[in-house]
């Protein structure tokens, strides 16, 4: 029965197996960086970027197809684009850096748009909107576990200076030039893997695994390396789970998964023991440490 | 005596709209100094002018004898986040960035040091407390003890005493004596007269241009105070546009 339920749909079929990699490595790499997303109050940032990789994506299928290399390099470029000329109009003007955001990733969302309701088909919109996490070939695994790697070691090295630029960027400025870089850097982590999500999940739901486990693990954890660990926890369990709910009830699997991490959210909310409504409601002891 | 900062014509502002005028001094190495002034009178600015946070509009300041990374700042308004899951050792611990950069590691000696640091400020025992967790007081003597780590020649201190009680005053005024003991050059813009009275060998008073600058005694008279309120009073008014288009 339990072996049916769970086991047997990842044991039985590749697609499912090749889907839970796919769906592993994104958790795993979106993750931390959407921790730090939220910590510095950017959540939102993570959804106009996802709609800023679009024209991109849109360009390279324009260009040669449902091809995963340039779909995957027109979406690192349009992001890029969008992140650094909205970052050098924030720098440069007295334009706000959100604002500005905001402005360019409209622009590259209305763009992406067009390019696809003009050049290709439904179904095709459909795919770069929802992704196709049961359809992931090897180049397209290879792709997600590369990305993956690479954003983890990326934000093991930006560690310490990212820390310092979410939680006193002054200070950072004043002892190292790296304040810049960091931010830009951290921006194209941001892009590499939204861009790494959306094949598998679609650019919307990519920041859904990005955003939401973060969120949840707040009400679980208070420092840095606890909050990576629940958010990615979180991020696997729900993909396992969002899974085996697609596979069983026939539900597109992208929006599963993330709805699944939703539930996750909204348990975390209620019942999670910092500052979760329960633990809040509690009347508690003060101690001292 | 050597002087560690001077200041020529140094014209400092925002927008083109001038907080401190023609100024032309110089700060001693190794002195203690008070900035003082009405609001308004471009005290802050001048001190975001020294880190070169700030572009003079005209003129120049000249630091002698180390770089922009001897300098150590507190601002008025610490831009830190205080609810982001960090510690206080943490947060401490980043003021030896020079020596460990953005990925050297904390050796044994340097964790000792901070544990000093820490003392220094009384703050031991607090180590792994959220930084969200402590008190205003507290908050500035962790500041204080990430200042110390960054072993200055300069240490620029904007209004480090606003809002906190007497006994984290008292105690943070030794950390500067011992500062000054050590022969680092120390700026401090204050407001409370009596303790620059007491505590501030040297005071410069500002009201956007130069009062007075010079030992305490002579530069906080009644006169001076007068002067620098009417200065500050006369100009609040009529911003004066500078720079290309106005010379």
């Amino acid at each position: 029965m339990i072996w049916d339920l769970l086991i047997a749909p990842f044991a039985d079929f590749g697609f499912m197996r090749r889907a839970l990699l796919g769906c592993v490595a994104v958790s795993v790499g979106a993750t931390p960086v959407g921790v730090f997303l939220m910590l510095r109050n950017m959540s939102l940032t993570g959804d106009a970027m996802a709609h800023a990789i679009l024209p991109g994506a849109a360009i390279g299928y324009l260009v040669s197809g449902l091809s995963l290399g340039a779909m995957t390099i027109g979406g690192l470029i349009a992001g890029m684009v969008v992140a650094l000329a909205s970052g050098f109009v924030a720098r440069v003007t007295s334009m706000r850096e959100d604002a500005s955001l905001a402005a360019f990733y409209l622009i590259s969302l209305a763009l992406g748009v067009l390019i696809v309701s003009t050049k290709g088909s439904n179904v095709d919109l459909m795919h770069v909107l929802f992704g196709t996490v049961l359809a992931l070939d090897n180049a397209a695994l290879i792709l997600l576990c590369s990305f993956a790697s690479l954003s983890v070691f990326a934000l093991a090295v930006l560690f310490r200076p990212l820390v310092l630029e979410c939680a006193d960027p002054q200070f950072l400025r004043s002892v190292s030039k790296l304040s810049a870089i960091t931010h830009f850097a951290f921006l194209a982590l941001v892009v590499m893997n939204l861009v790494g999500g959306f094949h598998a999940l679609g650019t919307l739901m990519a920041v859904g695994i990005m955003i939401l486990p973060a969120a949840a693990a707040r009400f679980w954890a208070s420092g840095i390396a606890g909050l990576i660990a629940v958010a990615a926890l979180i991020a696997v369990l729900s993909s396992i789970i969002g899974l085996l709910l697609s596979f069983h009830y026939s539900l597109p699997s992208g929006p599963a998964i993330i709805l699944v991490a939703g539930v996750g959210y909204c348990l975390s909310l209620i019942f999670g023991p910092v500052g979760g409504a329960i633990a809040q409601s509690l009347p508690r002891r003060t101690y001292e440490t | 005596m050597t002087a560690t900062l001077s200041f020529e014509k140094l014209t400092l502002g925002y927008d083109r709209l001038p907080a401190v005028q023609q100024l032309n001094t110089e700060i001693a190495q190794g002195s203690l100094t008070a900035v003082v002034g009405p609001n308004g009178a471009g005290k802050s600015t001048l001190l975001k002018g020294v880190t070169g946070a700030l572009t003079p509009i005209e003129g120049c300041v000249t630091i002698n004898g180390f770089c922009e990374k001897d300098i150590a700042y507190l601002p008025q308004q610490s831009s830190i986040d205080k609810s982001f899951p960090m510690s206080v050792i943490d947060l401490v611990a980043m003021g030896l960035w020079r020596e460990m950069g953005a990925f050297g590691r904390l050796s044994r000696a340097m964790k000792s040091r901070v544990s000093d640091a820490l003392a220094a400020v009384g703050l031991t025992g607090f180590e792994n407390r959220a930084i969200g967790s402590l008190s205003g007081g507290q908050m500035q003597r962790a500041l204080f003890a990430r200042l110390l780590l960054q072993d200055a020649k300069l240490v620029l201190l904007d209004e480090p005493f606003t809002a906190i009680d007497a006994k984290t005053m008292a105690d943070l005024i030794k950390v500067i004596k011992n500062w000054h003991a050590e022969g680092r050059t120390v700026l401090a813009v204050l407001h409370d007269y009596d303790m620059v009275g007491t505590h501030f060998p040297e005071t410069l008073m500002l009201a956007r241009e130069l009062v007075a600058h010079g030992p305490t005694a002579q530069v906080l008279t009644a006169e001076n105070q007068f002067r620098a309120r009417q200065m500050c009073e006369a100009c609040a008014g009529v911003p004066h546009v500078c720079g290309k288009a106005a010379a």
